[in-house]
C-alpha cells in the first residue's frame, strides 16, 4: 500500500496536518477557513491570474496563491493578514477598473462570482479609472460574448480546450490589450464553435451568455391568432427549480407546465414523447444497419445532441456519414405539433407557434437550421429557450413557484415514458435505445434495467449486450474531449463499436449549457439520479409502450422509417454546414 | 560663487541609472511572442521621455505618433492612420535636430514597415497576428525543449540521476551538452529580470557528473567505478519489425537512432568514418569534450539495441538506393563535413590545413606535432578558436588568429576569444588575408594580410574596408583554414527526390522531405553547421515523424515526479560561472579545461531558478508537456 505523506501546517492560528501536495486552498478548507477566488476552477483552471485567493506565508515577503500552491511542511500561513486582505481588495478593484458594472442589467446579476467577492471584501468604490474594452461580435448568434465583462480569467479557454476539445477561444494580444477571443478566425460564427455552452456556465461573471429569445416568446403569447405550444425537455425538471431554492420533488415538470399555462401558453407538452419517437426511429435504423454489415459503417452515431452534431460536423466530418438520420427529439417533436398535432387541433401549421425549453444552447442553432422545417420553409420548432431564459420569464412574469400547484401536461403529446424521460442523462438515448431495440429484435420486453452498465458519470463507458444472441458492442460517451478520444482511437482501429450515444456537455442533458448556473460545482451528477428515479417510478418504461407512440403511428406516421416518418422525422446531416465545412 | 565644480550625481540620478541596468536586462530576457505594434508603442514612449524638448518634430511629434499608434491599437484607427504614421516617422527622421527624435523616428519606420502586417491585423480585426504562446522561456529556447525548470527543480532536491532522466527525456546527450551546448536556454532566462541568467548548461553538467555515483549509492548499480554506459536505459517497447537506416552517426543520427530503437523499431545506423560521434568527435577538442565522456554516453545509448556500421560510405560500400530498398524509412544525417577554400593564391601550399581537417585527425587520436612552429589561424568562429586553442595545445611557438574584422564582430562566444587569448593565442583583427607565400619547397611561409578600418554597417555588422596602409607579412610554418564548413551532398543528391538548394538538403521542419515518402533528413546537412542540441532536436524530431510515418505514435516520457514547486522571494543573487583550469596548466594538455561546480554552487544556482513552468504563464499553455 501505498502511503501518503504528511505534512503539518497552520494556518490562521489552527493547526492542521494534511496530506503532501495538497492546495493551500484545500488545507484552509479543511480547517474551515475560506478564501476567495475567482478565476479557479478545480481541476480546470488552477493558475492563480486573479491573484485574489493570495495568503501570506510567514518567512515570504511575496505573497502566495492559495489555489495553485500547496502547503509544506511547518508551513505558517495567514490568509486574511493585512497584506493579504489589501493585495486581495487592490486586485479586485483593479479587475472592477476594467469591468463593466452595470449589475442591475446583467443576467448573471446575483449569480456572479466577481460581484460576490466584490460585495465580500466591502468595496465600495474603486479608485481606478474605469477602462472598459470595446464592444464587439454579433448579437444573433446564440452563443454572445461581452469583452467589457470579461475578466481575463481564461476558464473558457480551458473548458473549450480540455473539457470539450473544441479549441475556440483563445488569448489574444499581449500586455494591457489581453483579452480572450476567437482562434483562427474572427467571429464565433466563422468558428467551429459546437454551442455546447460550457463556457457560458463555467464564466464567472455575464462576459459570456445565450441570446435571450424571451422576448419572442412573449410576444407571441401576446398574439391572439398563435397557438403557444411548449415542449419541455426531459433534464429540464431535474434544473428549473434551482435558481428557486425549490428542490427537484418540488420542481417538477408539472409545476413548470403550472407556470407556463399562467405565462399563457396554450398546451404544455413533453419532450419525452418525441424522445420517445426518436428511440422508436434511431433502434430500428440502427437495425436496418445492423442487417446488413457490409453495406454500413459502424459504429452509427447518435444524432440527438445539436453539440455533438455541430462537434462532429466542424472538427470530424469523414465521420458525418455514420451519424443516424434521426432528428432530434426537438425537432421530432417540432415536425409532429405541426404536422399531425395540427391536424388533430384542424388548424393551420402556421398558426401554431412551438417554443421548446431547452438545456441547451445549441438548440437555438439547431432549430433555426434550414433542414428543420415542416414544410421546407418554417420552422419547426419556433424558440429554443434554456433554462435560464425560462427561468427569467417566470420571474419576470413574477410567478410565485413555491406557492403555485401542479397541472398535467396536455395529452397526446404530453406522455413520455421513463426510457425517454432519462434522455436527460448520459447513458439515457443508448438505454432507452437498447430497451426498445431488444424488444423489436425478440418481440419480447427486457428487464427494464438491463442495460443500467452505461448509466453514470464516467466520460466514457463501453459495454456489449447480447441482442437474442447477436452481441452488440456499444460505447457512450458525454463530454467533447472524451468523443474527440473515441474518435481518434476509433480511426486507429483500437476500439469498435455497433453503436455510439454521444452528449457534448459532461454528464448529458443535466449538465448541459443551458442550464441554471452554479459557481465551482458541476450539477450533472446530482441531477441525472432525478431522471432515473422517474424512471424507475413509472410503469411506463418502454418509448414503444407509449400509448401516444402507439396512436401516432396508428393513425399518421403507420410504421418507423415510412415514407412520411423519413420525410418528418429524419433529416440528412449534411444538408446544412458548418462554416469549416466545405 | 564658485568658478567651477566636480560633477556629482544626485540620488535621483544614481536610482534612474541603477533603472537602466534594470530596464537592459529586462529586454534582454523579453520573451518571443509580443504584440510588435505594442512594444513599439512602449519603446516609443522611453524615447519620448528622453527627448529634451527643445525642438518641434521630437517633443511634439514622437508623442503624437504614440496616440496613433494607441488609436491602432485600440481598434480605432484606418489604413491611413498607419500611413499617417509612417509619414509623421519620415518627417522627424529628417527634421528631428539630434540623433534623440530622429533615432526614436527611424525605430518607428522600421516597425511599420517591417512588421505592417501585425498593424494592419489590428486596424482589420482589432487584434494582433502574433503567435500568442507565451511559453516557458528556457523551454522554448532549447531547440530539443528539455524541461529545463524540471531538472533544475530535481537537482535542487538532490534528485541528479532523476534529473538527467528527465533530459534523456529530449536529449539523450546530457554528458556532452552540459560540457559544449550552447544553452540557447539561457539567452532569455526569466532570472535575468532580477539580476542574472541560471547556468543552465553548468546544473545539466553537475547532474551528469553526479548521476552514477547517486545509481552506485541508491542500488541501481552494484558496486563502484561505474560510468555512465553503465546507466540503465529505458527499455524498448515492443518490437515493430519496421527497418529503419540512419546515415550518419553523428548526434542527430543517434539521437534519432536511440528514440527510434526505444520505439520498438530495428535501426541500423551507417557511419562513414571509423568511430560514432560525428563532429562532436571530428570536430570538437578533446579539451572541451573528452572523448571518454563522448565513448560512455554512445555506448550508453547503444544499449538501445541499435545496429551500427562504422567505415561503411554511402555512395561507395552501398549505394542510397540499396538502403532506400531495404528500409521502411531513412534519416539523412551526413552534417556538414567538408571545408571551405579562402579563394587566396597560395592556399594549395604545404602546410596550409583545413580546421576540418585538423580535427577530424585528432578525432581518430592522430595528434600531429606543431613544436616550436608559428602557426595563423584564419577566421573568426568558434572553429577558429578550437584550432587555436589546440595548436598552442601541440606545442606551437605562436598562434595568431588573423581575422579582417574586429575582434567583438568575432562569431565565436566571447568567452572562447578570451579562452584563446588566456592560452596565448593573439589576435591580428582587421587583417584581412590577402595571400600565402610559400617557399622554394612550396611549403607556407607567411600569410600576407591587408590591414582593413572599420566601415559601414551592413546587415548589422560593420564591414571591413581596406585601411590606407601596406600588406604585413605574418609567418607562418601552418596556416589553419577555419572559415566555414559545406555539406557533401554529392551521395544522396544521386536519390531522386532529394533536392540540394545552396549546398543543403532541402527538408520540412518536420524533418520530412517535400514529395518523398520515408525519407526524412535533419542536423547540419539541412541547417549548415549549427550547434549540436540543433543537431539532437532534429533527430528527436525525426524520431517522432519516422514513428508517425511507420503508422505507430509511441510516447516517449520520462516516468519522473516532479517535486512541488519552491517559493522564494528572489533576493537577487550572483550566477555561478564555470571556472576553468588556469591557463598556463591547462595549455599544455587535452584534459577538460573547465571545472565542474560544487554541490553547494549547484545548490544555490538551482535555487534561483523562478519556476516559469509554475509562475507565469507556463502554468497556462505551453508548460511541462510530460511526453511527446
Amino acid at each position: 500500500m501505498v502511503t501518503e505523506n504528511l505534512v503539518n501546517c497552520t494556518i490562521d492560528g489552527k493547526s492542521i496536518t494534511v496530506p503532501e501536495r495538497t492546495t493551500i486552498l484545500d488545507a484552509a478548507k479543511m480547517a474551515g477557513i475560506k478564501i476567495p477566488t475567482l478565476c479557479f476552477l478545480k481541476d480546470i483552471n488552477e493558475i492563480g491570474a486573479c491573484r485574489v485567493c493570495v495568503v501570506e506565508v510567514e518567512g515570504y515577503d511575496r505573497l502566495l496563491t492559495a489555489c495553485n500552491n500547496s502547503v509544506k511542511e511547518g508551513m505558517v500561513i495567514r490568509t486574511n493578514s493585512k497584506k493579504a486582505r489589501d493585495a486581495r481588495k487592490t486586485n479586485v478593484e483593479l479587475i472592477l477598473s476594467e469591468h463593466n458594472t452595470n449589475c442591475a442589467i446583467c443576467v448573471r446579476s446575483g449569480n456572479c462570482t466577481l460581484q460576490r467577492v466584490a460585495n465580500d471584501l466591502n468595496i465600495v468604490g474603486v479608485p481606478y479609472e474605469k477602462k472598459l474594452p470595446k464592444q464587439k461580435g454579433s448579437r444573433q448568434f446564440p452563443l454572445i460574448r461581452d469583452y467589457d465583462k470579461c475578466i481575463k480569467c481564461m476558464r473558457c479557454v480551458q473548458v473549450c480546450d480540455h473539457i470539450q476539445a473544441s479549441n475556440i477561444w483563445d488569448v489574444v494580444n499581449t500586455g494591457a490589450k489581453t483579452t480572450v477571443d476567437v482562434r483562427d478566425v474572427y467571429s464565433l460564427e466563422d468558428s467551429r464553435c459546437t454551442l455546447c455552452g460550457q463556457c457560458i456556465t463555467h464564466c464567472p461573471t455575464g462576459a459570456l451568455h445565450e441570446r435571450d429569445d424571451t422576448d419572442k416568446v412573449l410576444e407571441a403569447l401576446e398574439d391572439p391568432d398563435k397557438i403557444v405550444v411548449a415542449q419541455i425537455a426531459p433534464s429540464i425538471r431535474t434544473a428549473w427549480g434551482e435558481p428557486f431554492g425549490l428542490p427537484p420533488e418540488e420542481a417538477t415538470v408539472k409545476r413548470l407546465a403550472s407556470a407556463l399555462r399562467i405565462m399563457g401558453f396554450d398546451y404544455i407538452f413533453d419532450t419525452d414523447f418525441s424522445a420517445d419517437l426518436t428511440i422508436m426511429e434511431e433502434a430500428s435504423e440502427l437495425l436496418e444497419k445492423l442487417k446488413e454489415p457490409d453495406k454500413n459503417k459502424f459504429p452509427m452515431f447518435t444524432s440527438c445532441c445539436p453539440g455533438w452534431v455541430r462537434f462532429v460536423k466542424g472538427h470530424y466530418p469523414e465521420f458525418v456519414p455514420q451519424v443516424s438520420t434521426s432528428k432530434s427529439p426537438q425537432q421530432m417533436f417540432g415536425a409532429i405539433v405541426k404536422s399531425y398535432y395540427a391536424d388533430l387541433l384542424k388548424v393551420s401549421p402556421d398558426k401554431i407557434f412551438c417554443v421548446s425549453i431547452m438545456p441547451c444552447v445549441a438548440k437555438k442553432a439547431e432549430c433555426a437550421y434550414p433542414t428543420m422545417t415542416y414544410d421546407g420553409v418554417h420552422p419547426e420548432v419556433d424558440v429554443a429557450l434554456t433554462t435560464r431564459e425560462v427561468v427569467r420569464l417566470i420571474r419576470s412574469e413574477h410567478i410565485q413557484v413555491a406557492q403555485i400547484s401542479d397541472s398535467e401536461l396536455d395529452a397526446p403529446l404530453g406522455v413520455g415514458s421513463g426510457a425517454g424521460n432519462i434522455f436527460g442523462a448520459t447513458g439515457g438515448v443508448m438505454e432507452a435505445a437498447l430497451r426498445t431495440a431488444y424488444y423489436f429484435v425478440t418481440g419480447k420486453n427486457p428487464d427494464p434495467d438491463t442495460f443500467r452498465d452505461v448509466r453514470g458519470m464516467r466520460g466514457w463507458k463501453e459495454a456489449t449486450f447480447d441482442m437474442d444472441g447477436i452481441p452488440l458492442r456499444v460505447a457512450v460517451v458525454n463530454g467533447l474531449a472524451n468523443a474527440a478520444n473515441l474518435l481518434e482511437e476509433l480511426k486507429k482501429g483500437h476500439v469498435q463499436y455497433e453503436f455510439v450515444e454521444v452528449m457534448a456537455c459532461p454528464g448529458g442533458c443535466v449538465g448541459g449549457g443551458g442550464q441554471p448556473i452554479h459557481e465551482n460545482r458541476e450539477m450533472a451528477a446530482l441531477r441525472a439520479p432525478v431522471l432515473y428515479t422517474q424512471d424507475r417510478n413509472t410503469t411506463l418504461r418502454f418509448c414503444h409502450e407509449n400509448p401516444s407512440i402507439r396512436a401516432v403511428y396508428r393513425d399518421y406516421l403507420g410504421s418507423p422509417l415510412s415514407e412520411r416518418a423519413e420525410k418528418l422525422l429524419h433529416t440528412r446531416q449534411d444538408g446544412w454546414k458548418m462554416p469549416s465545412e466545405t | 560663487m564658485s568658478r567651477l565644480s566636480i560633477v556629482t550625481s544626485n540620488n535621483a540620478q544614481k536610482t534612474v541609472e541603477g533603472l537602466y541596468k534594470d530596464l537592459e536586462r529586462r529586454i534582454q530576457a523579453s520573451q518571443p511572442g509580443l504584440c510588435p505594434v505594442d512594444l513599439a508603442e512602449a519603446f516609443l514612449h522611453l524615447c519620448h521621455a528622453q527627448s529634451c524638448g527643445k525642438c518641434v518634430p521630437c517633443r511634439v511629434g514622437l508623442g503624437q505618433m504614440e496616440s496613433l499608434i494607441e488609436s491602432v491599437l485600440q481598434g480605432n484607427a484606418d489604413m491611413s492612420t498607419i500611413d499617417l504614421i509612417e509619414e509623421t516617422a519620415e518627417s522627424i527622421y529628417v527634421s528631428a535636430d539630434c540623433a534623440i527624435g530622429s533615432e526614436a523616428a527611424l525605430m518607428v519606420l522600421k516597425g511599420v514597415r517591417g512588421f505592417r502586417d501585425d498593424y494592419e491585423e489590428h486596424v482589420r480585426h482589432g487584434r494582433c497576428s502574433a503567435l500568442q504562446n507565451q511559453p516557458v522561456p528556457c523551454v522554448s529556447q532549447c531547440p530539443a525543449h528539455v524541461d529545463i525548470p524540471g531538472y533544475i527543480s530535481l537537482i535542487h532536491e538532490g534528485r541528479n540521476a532523476d534529473a538527467v532522466k528527465l533530459i534523456r527525456k529530449d536529449n539523450p546527450f546530457p554528458a556532452v551538452c552540459g560540457l559544449i551546448c550552447e544553452h540557447p536556454c539561457e539567452i532569455r532566462c526569466r532570472r535575468t529580470m532580477v539580476d542574472d541568467a541560471i547556468n543552465i548548461r553548468g546544473l545539466k553538467r553537475y547532474a551528469v557528473e553526479h548521476e552514477v555515483q547517486e545509481l552506485e549509492k541508491n542500488g541501481v548499480l552494484e558496486g563502484q567505478g561505474h560510468t555512465e554506459a553503465d546507466v540503465p536505459a529505458p527499455e524498448r517497447m515492443d518490437h515493430t519489425g519496421k527497418k529503419v537506416a540512419i546515415i550518419g552517426g553523428g548526434p542527430s543520427g543517434l539521437s534519432a537512432a536511440y528514440y527510434l530503437s526505444i520505439m520498438g523499431h530495428d535501426v541500423t545506423v551507417y557511419e562513414q568514418r571509423h568511430k560514432l560521434g560525428g563532429m562532436l568527435r571530428y570536430g570538437i577538442p578533446a579539451y572541451r569534450l573528452p572523448r571518454e565522456v563522448l565513448d560512455h554516453e554512445i555506448e550508453y545509448l547503444k544499449q538501445t539495441g541499435f545496429t551500427v556500421k562504422t567505415d561503411v560510405s554511402i555512395g561507395k560500400d552501398i549505394s542510397i538506393e540499396e538502403i532506400r530498398d531495404q528500409y521502411d524509412a531513412m534519416y539523412v544525417c551526413i552534417g556538414a563535413h567538408t571545408d571551405r577554400k579562402i579563394g587566396i593564391e597560395g592556399e594549395d601550399s604545404k602546410g596550409v590545413i583545413s580546421a576540418v581537417e585538423l580535427l577530424r585527425a585528432i578525432g581518430d587520436d592522430q595528434y600531429p606535432d606543431f613544436t616550436g612552429l608559428d602557426i595563423v589561424v584564419v577566421g573568426g568562429g568558434n572553429v577558429a578558436m578550437d584550432v587555436a586553442r589546440t595548436a598552442i595545445r601541440l606545442g606551437a611557438k605562436s598562434v595568431k588568429i588573423a581575422y579582417r574584422r574586429r575582434k567583438q564582430d568575432m562569431t565565436a562566444l566571447p568567452e572562447e576569444v578570451e579562452g584563446a587569448i588566456a592560452d596565448g593565442c593573439e589576435i591580428l583583427e582587421m587583417s584581412a588575408p590577402v595571400r600565402i607565400e610559400k617557399d622554394e619547397n612550396g611549403n607556407c611561409k607567411a600569410l600576407i594580410v591587408q590591414p582593413e578600418i572599420v566601415g559601414p554597417i551592413v546587415n548589422g555588422r560593420p564591414s571591413p574596408v581596406k585601411a590606407d596602409l601596406p600588406e604585413k607579412a605574418v609567418h607562418a610554418d601552418r596556416v589553419l583554414v577555419a572559415i566555414g564548413q559545406g555539406i557533401d551532398t554529392r551521395k544522396v543528391s544521386e536519390l531522386s527526390g532529394i533536392s540540394i538548394q545552396r549546398g543543403r538538403i532541402s527538408a520540412l521542419d518536420t524533418s520530412a522531405l517535400e514529395n518523398v515518402a520515408g525519407i526524412f533528413a535533419g542536423g547540419d546537412c539541412v541547417t549548415g553547421p549549427a550547434t549540436v542540441i540543433k543537431a539532437i532536436a532534429a533527430g528527436k524530431v525525426a524520431a517522432a515523424n519516422i514513428d508517425d510515418y511507420l503508422g505507430y505514435h509511441h510516447e516517449i516520457e520520462a516516468g519522473v515526479k516532479i517535486p512541488p514547486v519552491r517559493f522564494d522571494d528572489h533576493k537577487p543573487t550572483g550566477r555561478v560561472n564555470m571556472k576553468e583550469r588556469p591557463a598556463s596548466e591547462r595549455k599544455h594538455d587535452f584534459k577538460l579545461m573547465e571545472c565542474g561546480m560544487t554541490e553547494e554552487e549547484a545548490c544555490q544556482e538551482s535555487g534561483r531558478c523562478l519556476h516559469c513552468d509554475h509562475f507565469g504563464y507556463g502554468i497556462f499553455k505551453g508548460g511541462r508537456e510530460a511526453k511527446w
